[in-house]
């Protein structure tokens, strides 16, 4: 009877050893090959090959692939990474499986087209993306929403923006904002006015909350890019009109030009710098503005 | 006219008066074996073979005889694939006809999950049993092949062999058939088992019923059978009524003695005698009997024991055996 | 006829039971609890959407599984264990056999889906809140997927009928991964041109075709099913799976017990 213990405790220690052992190789092997861990994601790249596999299950596999796209967007969104490559197959895999999923469409229109580190920086594959959403949802207008938004926005293409949003208009259950922005297009295509609007539709119609939080920086960063050039203009007048130079917004405070110290959309107070120029307080906080930022340290790229 | 004469002097005049409750007429079946199916196996040849009514019938035959074929033919579970066969007068696929038969296949297996009960309620309802009989029925026959009570319950997983045979047993008689067949009936069970199947088996004909079952174990046949059949290599090497077979007619007896003196004297008259000692045995010819009895009674040896050899069940299943395929008898 | 029928299907019903095949469920009620409760990660809409992709798709796949893993033994398993020669040779016909069979194995399935069915509208009651109109189309959804039972089954007992467990598992699954495909299928034969084009056709209208029985996608959009494909579907599904049925019957009319 001992030795029947006897061999079952060497068998188990041995069975131990050796699980450990093989943990360790694979360890040393994954160091081999650190991109195959992000392509593993995308382990079937074809979506027809996905979509014979998943033998009708289409609605749960895309589901699937959805949930993946959000995540590996929002973490390396958080990380501020500027490589998002795998974006645009993920939401591919998943618009093939279930092209009614109306989210997979607006997020891609969206965060396809930012430029990094918001996005991947492809509005071209954002366009191709919704143009196939709206070919599958006919009836959907937000869709036509967001390829004007795309195209006036990061494309500035205002003509092709206006006809979006026209034929968008016509749709059942449109939202009446539609027909304006067609005709506001024409005239004020690059007005911040125009872009606060849209941002402020897109924050309400949306309910995805990247979406939401997206619009709404880039509201916070319109009210930036509002506000410096006026804080600017003021600071002039106060020099004009003193001969002093002020190295804070005291003096414009006491002298009546401004009623308190001002404050960015995130709560902190705006720098005066010595040549007159306004900035924000943390230029890293904010991706969206083109105003009150150091000339040198632009990261939004090159976009007049 | 004639025709009729010489079946009679073949089988029996007595026979043709009850309605067989097995016939069969030239029952065949071959099977295709081998990879390709290309060649084939002669499981039963040519099987002429008529079972009366209310007789216990024995079916006899070394292992891979063929007999559990012939059961699964005449039971309908397989087609045969020359002559033909009626059971009770009928069809065997007219359910009316199987209504009447009960069937035990050898070492039967069942859906071991359930209980004896619930197995017996479920071949009841195939077997149109009305509702309200069932549980009188299925407890008599479950007390009546010697199941205790206490097993009723059980699932049948945890069921020995001789208590599956029982069970078995139950569900071939559950529903009062005319006909039993049954398969090896005594296989699996220790010697109180096979009395008890025994006597259950001679109630059951006692009742009327027919019982023909298959064996390779002679001295139950012998017991209990009218008639037997013996069948080797898929060939019915003879038929004939036990009575008949095991009598005497052309006997031995066995001769004991003591005193070696009278052996040179027998051996001299042409047997074979066997010492042991002081014990002499000799088995001679019935018709020499006296001869050998007066050659000791002048030796003045001392007689033990003149016992006729009866031939046996036994004797007459090798000797069926070894003799080249005839016509049945 | 019926109460034979009606008793050999309670059997496989009781058999299945026995067999433990329903523990399926309680992975299932796992499932949908932590699918209910981790889905408040993601907007409202997809949540819903979610759920009801991943309910109504465990209930298929779950109810697909034990159909062909029953069903591929519920001929050949009773031939090999030999339980079949007591039943018979009692006054049962072989069709009502394979029928008993059939609704024994149907019903089983009937009453897991039942209760996933239940399981699944609790968690989407406590993820929505409350029900809305578009849960109507849910239930269709969920109808469909026993007829996919139906054909499965069926066709499951057919190869039983005739060859070994692994043999028809290995098929059942074939067909059902080809089933999928039917209208890709019928799509490529009427683009090909002569032989190919009706043969094409013909294998495309008599290989079982389970896309049209999947509604689970579009009801989890919340759209509604169009009472003409009801009609349509149970019409095919049933006579399907009765052609089936009958293919089964005849083979197992004619087969030879070893």
């Amino acid at each position: 009877m001992k030795s029947k213990y006897r061999i079952s405790a060497i068998l188990c220690s041995v069975m131990l050893v050796m699980i450990a052992g093989a943990v360790f190789a694979l360890s040393r092997v994954a160091l081999y090959r650190p991109e195959a861990r992000l392509e593993d994601i995308l382990y079937i790249p074809s979506a027809k090959v996905l979509k014979r596999m998943s033998l009708g299950y289409n609605g749960l596999v895309a589901d699937i692939y959805w949930t993946r796209a959000v995540q590996y967007f929002g973490w390396r969104h958080k990380h501020r990474a500027t490589d998002y490559h795998l974006l645009y197959p993920l939401l591919d895999i998943t618009t093939q499986l279930d092209p009614n999923l109306l989210v997979a469409y607006r997020f891609g229109g969206t965060f396809l087209a930012q430029q990094p580190p918001d996005g991947a920086g492809q509005p071209d594959k954002a366009a191709e993306l919704l143009e196939r959403g709206i070919k599958a949802n006919p009836n959907e207008w937000k869709l036509y929403y967001d390829l004007g938004f795309l195209e006036s926005m990061e494309r500035q293409d205002y003509a092709a923006a206006a006809s979006a949003f026209q034929k968008g208009s016509q749709l059942p259950n449109a939202h009446p904002f539609l027909k304006i922005m067609a005709a506001q297009m024409a005239q004020h295509g690059g007005d911040l006015a125009t872009a606060r609007m849209l941002w402020q539709t897109t924050y309400a119609s949306t309910e995805d909350p990247a979406l939401k939080m997206n619009a709404e920086m880039h509201l916070k960063a319109l009210e930036v890019d509002e506000t410096v050039p006026k804080l600017e203009e003021l600071v002039r007048e106060f020099k004009e009109k003193t001969g002093k130079e002020p190295t804070t917004f005291f003096p414009l405070v006491q002298g009546g030009y401004l009623r308190h110290i001002p404050l960015d959309p995130l709560g902190h107070p705006y720098k005066l710098l010595p040549d007159g120029q306004v900035e924000v307080q943390d230029p890293e906080a904010w991706s969206f503005i083109r105003q009150g930022r150091p000339p040198k340290n632009t990261e939004s790229p090159a976009k007049p | 006219m004639r025709f009729c004469c010489e079946v009679e002097a073949i089988i029996g005049a007595d026979y043709l008066k009850t309605m067989p409750a097995i016939e069969t007429f030239a029952l065949e079946k071959t099977y295709q074996v081998g990879f390709w199916r290309k060649k084939t196996k002669l499981a039963l040849r040519q099987l002429t073979l008529s079972v009366p009514e209310g007789e216990i019938f024995g079916y006899l035959g070394p292992n891979g005889a063929g007999k559990t074929t012939t059961l699964r033919l005449i039971m309908g579970l397989a087609t045969p694939t020359g002559g033909s066969f009626k059971l009770l007068g009928g069809d065997i696929n007219d359910g009316a006809i199987r209504a009447q038969i009960g069937f035990l296949p050898e070492q039967p297996y069942f859906y071991d999950y359930l209980t004896p009960r619930e197995l017996l309620r479920y071949f009841a309802a195939l077997s149109a049993i009305p509702a309200k009989e069932c549980t009188r029925r299925i407890e008599a026959v479950l007390k009546r092949v010697g199941l205790y009570e206490d097993a009723w319950s059980t699932q049948l997983r945890k069921f020995s062999k001789g208590m599956l045979q029982r069970v078995g047993l139950a569900q071939a008689i559950l529903h009062d058939p005319k006909l039993i067949v049954l398969d090896e009936p005594m296989s699996g069970l220790d010697p109180m088992g096979r009395r008890e199947v025994r006597d259950l088996i001679e109630e059951l004909n006692h009742e009327g019923k027919t019982i023909f079952f298959s064996t390779h174990i002679l001295s139950d046949a012998e017991a209990l059978c009218d008639r037997v059949a013996v069948l080797s290599r898929g060939e019915l090497r003879g038929v004939g009524v036990v009575a008949d077979l095991i009598g005497s007619v052309k006997g031995n007896v066995e001769i004991m003695w003591h005193g070696a003196a009278a052996v040179k004297a027998v051996q001299a008259a042409g047997f074979e005698c066997h010492v042991i000692g002081e014990t002499v045995r000799a088995v001679v010819p019935e018709a020499n009997v006296d001869q050998v009895i007066d050659i000791l009674r002048n030796s003045r040896s001392k007689l033990i024991a003149v016992t006729p050899m009866r031939t046996t069940l036994e004797d007459y299943f090798m000797a069926k055996l070894s003799a080249p395929a005839e016509v049945t008898q | 006829m019926i109460n034979r029928v009606r008793a050999i299907a309670f059997n496989t019903f009781r058999e299945a039971v026995r067999d433990r095949v329903l523990y399926n469920l309680i992975v299932f009620a796992f499932l949908m609890i932590g699918a209910s409760l981790l889905l408040g990660q993601i907007t409202i809409g997809v949540q819903r959407q979610l759920l009801i992709n991943l309910g109504l798709t465990a209930i298929s796949v779950f109810g697909v599984l034990i159909a062909i893993f029953i069903g591929i033994g519920l001929v050949s398993k009773e031939i090999d264990k030999r339980t079949l020669y007591t039943v018979l040779t009692r006054p049962v016909e072989r069709w009502e056999f394979i029928v008993g069979k059939f609704f024994g194995l149907f019903g089983t399935l009937i009453v897991n889906a039942g209760l996933m069915t239940i399981g699944f509208f609790v968690a989407l009651l406590y993820l929505m809140h409350g029900l809305q109109s578009s849960d109507l189309s849910i239930l269709a959804a969920i109808y469909f997927i026993l007829l996919q039972f139906m054909m499965v089954t069926a066709i499951a007992l057919v190869l039983s009928a005739f060859s070994t467990p692994i043999e028809s598992a290995v098929l059942t699954f074939a067909i059902f991964v080809v089933g999928s495909f039917g209208e890709d299928l019928r799509d490529f034969a009427e683009a090909a041109k002569g032989g190919a084009h009706y043969v094409g056709l013909a294998v495309s209208y008599l290989i079982p075709n389970f896309s049209t029985l999947n509604y689970i996608a579009s009801v989890a959009h919340g759209n509604a099913v169009p009472a003409g494909v009801v009609l349509w579907n149970t019409a095919y599904a049933f006579l399907y799976g009765g052609a089936a049925v009958c293919a089964a019957a005849l083979i197992f009319q004619n087969r030879n017990m070893k």
